[in-house]
């Protein structure tokens, strides 16, 4: 778009500052605190991040654990000192799990909380519905999704996904060690709806690629609460049923597979996003044992933890069990907010980068963390170490494939980053800032 | 038959437009792009207003109407590339299809079966949504591309994102839905309507085909709510399935509810209301939508013609 041509009532005579102050004189309207307008000294004034946080509607249990993540690492970045010598202030706001209200409150962050940043957001069409609202305001938003959509470049130059890999990328390195190790002849039960969809469309070709083939594919409605009758469409020669069921019918899912196969069953292989924040030792889910998982971080305390990764868990409160210190049944979503954590060390150093001093910076912010390439593991990035491609905006890493024994889930085995590396799709640094 | 004085509601939409108009320049920035939505969403009122206060038709699925327009315009600017005003008259024209289609079906009904039938096309209408997911990027939804979102009249052009043009683009929706609906509710149809949800069968029997105008106020009811979803995808962005959720459906009864039904402002009180309930309470608690709950009881219980409504009752009988 030719921007010289674009009407811009903020390049005419009358912007709304002016009608503003004028009015203001007459009216005493500035004398209103919400009216009054002010510069603030920018040298000691908190850097205001904007959370914001699924705490109603589906995503709430999320919601939760990537509070008390993000609380811990704010606890510690400020107890190192903060960010450029401030101290970093988070505000929170609850989108109910909308994207209608996640879009509002993206602008609630804009235009009234006037945080620098806004962070945190985990549920895809959450993100999707928001990603505009970010855009129009030039404001930098850091998503915690593991959605492809950051990285299909469908959004814009303001999103960014550096904490936690997609999930085309999680398939993708799922594949070698499925063909390997669990079987050649595979077939996918998923949710019939988007989150499904991803794992549809990109495990058929990462497992072709490996000699292994999907010989079917069962897609079951949101809405169902009994899955018996889709069992008899799993093919007889199926060696792996690899499952990705979600929400809380996942129960009901694994308990009428069990009841389906008996002792005599095929591989299962999952992704671990349907058990988040549910015990894995729950009445019904005895019949996972022995199978695998994918967990982007372990939610069980491994021995060979780094000294990293348990500081990181201390820091945030969860015990050996991956459960709240204190309340074993507080189980977290381990496996996903340490994105949460990573996130912000990666806005910490895009802004020293940057040199940012408040929101006139946010390009410089955007086009500093374009320009990051590698988050080696430690502290700050206690996964595990990553690459960064500045051109989609998204992270690569490691994953782990856990094999629940003994009532606990156990890394078997962990994935390269090139695992997980393919194609990018397109490029957010030709959009104009 | 008409009022003897058509000019004190004129005067008065005509004053609650230019103070609408006037607040552009006052607010503050959150509170303007919040008003900008607000007037979009009440319009979606304003269009169930019609059904549900004037014939009495409560419909639980109205969220379809408004998923049509919001879909027939953001589809046509994501796939084909249509322009902005193109784009809107598509989802415009998408839900007046619909309504007319839908309006022929469940005015075979009335009452609780009329409900059930307009909520189980809705929600054939949402499965559909995600059933053709690759098109209409199912329950994730889909982002209207920002620079497709312009507006052009010759070597000019006007950006939809820009929050100004944004707001004075919904305010002339808004504007425009008002008149119009104050235009048909003072007129002979509009009393047409009114009989027949305060009895049908004598409407009937004074000579008025009352299916053809239930229709036409389907129709008509419909196509405004395509209005507010054509200009809801253009103007913020984004097309998603959660629209045409049964939550979607429910709102606008609500926003009805509280404002006052068979009221031409009541739509806009109950929307502005309902919204700063959510907006301020949640910044203090996670159980806000206890607390709208108990704000609605009260309403109920206090003002159980809605808020305009109880006003007009007690006070200005010549709302209209």
């Amino acid at each position: 778009m030719d921007k010289s041509k674009t009407f811009d009532l903020s390049k005419t005579g009358l912007t709304r500052r002016t009608a503003l102050k004028g009015l203001a004189a007459g009216a005493g309207l500035a004398v209103a605190p919400g009216f009054v307008r002010y510069s603030q000294a920018q040298s000691s004034a908190p850097i205001k991040i904007g959370f914001q946080s699924h705490r109603t509607g589906i995503g709430a249990a999320y919601g939760r654990w990537y509070e008390k993540t993000t609380a811990a690492a704010i606890k510690a970045i400020n107890d190192a000192g903060g960010i450029n010598g401030r101290p970093v202030e988070v505000i929170i706001e609850d989108d109910g799990t909308d994207p209608g209200r996640g879009a509002e409150v993206v602008g609630k962050f804009a235009t009234q909380h006037k945080t620098d940043i806004v962070f945190g957001t985990l549920f895809s069409h959450v993100v999707i519905g928001s990603a505009p609202a970010a855009g129009e305001a030039k404001m930098p938003y850091f998503v915690v999704s593991e959605g492809h959509h950051v990285a299909s470049t469908k959004l814009n130059r303001y999103v960014f996904q550096p904490g936690i890999t997609d999930v085309k990328s999680q398939i993708q390195a799922m594949a070698p060690w499925i063909a390997a190790n669990a079987g050649k002849k595979v077939t996918q039960i998923f949710p019939d709806f988007a989150f499904g969809y991803d794992h549809r469309d990109y495990l058929p070709p990462a497992l072709k690629a490996q000699g292994a083939e999907v010989i079917a594919q069962i897609a079951i409605p949101p809405t169902e609460s009994s899955f018996t009758k889709y069992f008899p469409q799993i093919p007889a020669e199926t060696e792996v049923i690899y499952h990705v069921m979600v929400g809380p019918a996942v129960l009901t899912f694994v308990k009428e597979l069990g009841e389906f196969y008996g002792s005599n069953r095929p591989q299962l292989f999952g992704f671990i996003d349907s058990l988040e924040a549910t015990d894995i030792n729950s009445p019904g889910l005895e019949f996972l044992d022995g199978s695998h998982f994918w967990e982007g971080s372990p939610r069980y305390a491994q021995p060979d933890d780094s000294a990293a990764q348990k500081a990181y868990r201390a820091a945030v409160g969860i015990d050996d069990n991956g459960a709240a210190v204190g309340d074993p049944k507080d189980v977290s979503t381990a496996a996903h907010m340490f994105g949460c954590w990573e996130t912000l060390y990666v806005v910490k150093k895009a802004m020293e980068d940057a040199g940012y001093k408040g929101p006139e910076d946010r390009a410089k912010l955007v086009e500093a963390t374009e320009a990051l390439t590698e988050f080696a593991e430690g502290p700050e990035h206690p996964q595990g170490p990553k690459t960064f491609n500045g051109k989609i905006h998204q992270c690569f890493g490691i994953q782990n494939i856990s094999k629940v024994e003994g009532g606990r889930l156990n890394v078997v085995h962990k994935t390269k980053i090139e695992d997980g590396l393919y194609e990018p799709e397109g490029d957010y640094t030709t959009q104009s800032l | 038959m008409k009022d003897a004085s058509p000019a004190k509601p004129y005067a008065l939409h005509l004053g609650v437009i230019a103070l609408l108009f006037a607040l552009s320049f006052v607010l503050p920035d959150y509170h303007h792009g919040l008003l900008a939505r607000i007037m979009v969403l009440a319009v979606f009122a304003m269009g169930y207003n019609m059904l549900f206060g004037y014939v009495g038709l409560l419909s639980l699925g109205h969220a379809m109407f408004f998923a049509a327009g919001l879909y027939g315009a953001g589809l046509a600017v994501i796939h084909l590339g249509w322009s902005v005003p193109t784009a809107f008259a598509s989802g415009v024209v998408c839900g007046a299809v619909l309504s007319l289609v839908i309006g022929v079906l469940a005015l075979r009904t009335s009452g609780v079966a009329f409900m059930i039938v307009t909520m189980m096309f809705a929600q054939v209408f949402y499965l559909v949504i995600l059933y053709f997911a690759s098109w209409t990027g199912g329950d994730q939804g889909m982002v209207v591309p920002q620079p497709a979102r312009v507006l052009t009249f010759g070597a000019t052009s006007l950006d939809l994102t820009n929050p100004i043009v944004r707001y004075m683009s919904a305010l002339t929706l808004f504007s425009v839905v008002l008149l119009i609906t104050l235009a048909v509710v003072r007129s002979r149809y509009g009393r047409v309507l009114v009989a027949i949800r305060e009895n049908e069968e004598r409407t009937k029997m004074l000579g008025y085909d009352t299916f053809s105008n239930k229709l036409a106020a389907v129709i008509m009811s419909g196509t405004i709510c395509a209005a507010s979803g054509a200009a809801y995808a253009l103007l913020f962005g984004y097309v998603g399935s959660s629209f045409a959720s049964v939550q979607y459906s429910i709102l606008p009864l609500l926003w009805v509810l509280l404002g006052g039904g068979a009221t031409t402002l009541g739509p806009l009180i109950g929307t502005l209301f309902m919204y700063y309930v959510v907006d301020i309470t949640s910044g203090y608690t996670s159980a806000y939508l206890l607390i709208v709950g108990i704000a609605l009881i009260l309403l109920v219980l206090f003002f159980p013609k809605g808020i305009l409504g109880t006003i007009r009752h007690r006070w200005l009988a010549w709302l209209p």
